[in-house]
C-alpha cells in the first residue's frame, strides 16, 4: 500500500513541560513563603564550601534550607549535615551516567521531604556543570552563580548562557588570586559583556572574605511575613 | 550535555502530536542563545528516539541567529557574538527578538 507523508504543524516549546513543573513548584514556594536560589557553578568552584560557611553564619538567624543536586553521591550533603538544617539530597537521573543538572521535576520530587513552612530561604545547589542546569528553571526566584578564579577569564564569553542567567555571581577562591595569573578586571568586563551590570561579590570560603556580604545578601532576600 | 534532556523533550513532543502515526521528520528550531550543539543533539535524538514512534526520523534543526532591539535608539541589529551590543549606538540595553528560541516547529509523519 503506498503511504503518503503528511506534515503536522506543532509549535510546541522543547521546555514548556519542565516550564509549567517549575510554575508548580513557584507556587508551592510562593505558599510555603519561601525564597528560592538556584545555585549554579562549574565543578570544583567551591559551591559546598561557601555553603558550609553561609549556614555556619546564619545560624539562628535565618531559616535556611537545602537541596543538593548531586550525580550519586551522598559527599556534598554529608559536610552539611552537621549545621542541622534541612536538608535533602536528589541524586540525578543515573541513565547516561548522570544527568548534569536539576529539572523542575526532580527538585519537586525532593520537597516533599523538606518542612517547607520552617524554611525562609531554600537555596538549591545545582550539579556542578557551566553550560546545563541553566537551561532548567526549576521554581527558583533567584539564580547565583559561584565562579572560581582558577577558572580563567574567557568563561562568560565561551559559556555565556549560565552567566546571563544569573542575578548574582559570586568571584570565589579571591585569596588565590596572589598566585594565579587571573585578569580579575577582564573578567569582570567580559562578565558585564554577556550580563551588563550584574552583581557580585568576591568572595573566599577559605579566609571568610565576601561570606558577610553574601549573607546580608541572602537576608535581604527573606520574605516579609 | 544539556542536549539528552532536550532531544528527549523533542521525542515527547512528537510522539504527543504523532498520535500513533510514524514520524518520519522532526522540524526544530533552535536560537544561538541556546548553546546547542548540532551533532550532539542529533546524536541524542537519534539515540533517544529509539522504540518510539520517532524512531529512525531525521532530525531538521534551523538554527536561529540573535536579533535584537536597542532599548535606547530602538534600532535592531544581527548579532553574531558577545558581547551583544546595538549596532547603531553601542547600548547593551537590547531586548531579545530572536535567538531564544528552542521550538518543535512541525512533524512528518506518514499516513495512517
Ligand atoms: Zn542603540
Amino acid at each position: 500500500m503506498h503511504r503518503t507523508a503528511v506534515k503536522k504543524v506543532v509549535m510546541e516549546s522543547v521546555l514548556d513541560a519542565n516550564d509549567a513543573l517549575a510554575q508548580a513548584n513557584r507556587d508551592r514556594f510562593d505558599t510555603a513563603g519561601n525564597y528560592v536560589i538556584n545555585m549554579m557553578s562549574s565543578p570544583g568552584a567551591g559551591k559546598t564550601a561557601l555553603l558550609e560557611r553561609t549556614l555556619e553564619k546564619l545560624r539562628g538567624k535565618l531559616r535556611l534550607g537545602v537541596l543538593e543536586g548531586d550525580v550519586q553521591t551522598t559527599l556534598d550533603a554529608d559536610r552539611l549535615a552537621r549545621f542541622h538544617v534541612p536538608l535533602v539530597q536528589v541524586n540525578t537521573d543515573p541513565g547516561f551516567g548522570g544527568e548534569c543538572h536539576l529539572d523542575a521535576n526532580m527538585v519537586r520530587s525532593g520537597l516533599t521531604e523538606l518542612p517547607l513552612d520552617d524554611i525562609d530561604v531554600l537555596v538549591i545547589e545545582n550539579v556542578g556543570n557551566l553550560v546545563c542546569p541553566a537551561e532548567f528553571k526549576v521554581g527558583e526566584d533567584a539564580r547565583v552563580m559561584v565562579y572560581s578564579v582558577t577558572e580563567g577569564e574567557e568563561k562568560p564569553l565561551k559559556y555565556p548562557l549560565m552567566f546571563r542567567s544569573a542575578d548574582l555571581v559570586l568571584v570565589n577562591k579571591v585569596d588565590l588570586l596572589q598566585h594565579l595569573d587571573f585578569d580579575l578586571d577582564l573578567f569582570l568586563a567580559n562578565l558585564d559583556a554577556v550580563n551588563p551590570g550584574v552583581e557580585r561579590i568576591l568572595t573566599s570560603a577559605r579566609t571568610g572574605k565576601g561570606v558577610d556580604e553574601w549573607c546580608s545578601w541572602l537576608q535581604s532576600r527573606k520574605p516579609l511575613s | 550535555m544539556h542536549e539528552l534532556s532536550i532531544a528527549e523533550s523533542i521525542v515527547r513532543v512528537a510522539g504527543d502530536h504523532a498520535n500513533g502515526r510514524r514520524v518520519t521528520k522532526v522540524y526544530v528550531k533552535v536560537g544561538h542563545l541556546r548553546q546547542v550543539v548540532p551533532s550532539a543533539l542529533a546524536f541524542s535524538f537519534e539515540l533517544v528516539a529509539q522504540g518510539t514512534p520517532v524512531e529512525g526520523a531525521k532530525l531538521a534543526l534551523e538554527e536561529v541567529p540573535v536579533t535584537a532591539r536597542c532599548r535606547s535608539c530602538g534600532v535592531e541589529s544581527r548579532l553574531g557574538a558577545f558581547p551583544l551590543l546595538c549596532n547603531s549606538c553601542g547600548s547593551a540595553d537590547l531586548r531579545i527578538v530572536e535567538g531564544e528560541e528552542l521550538m518543535v516547529e512541525s512533524l512528518e509523519m506518514e499516513e495512517a
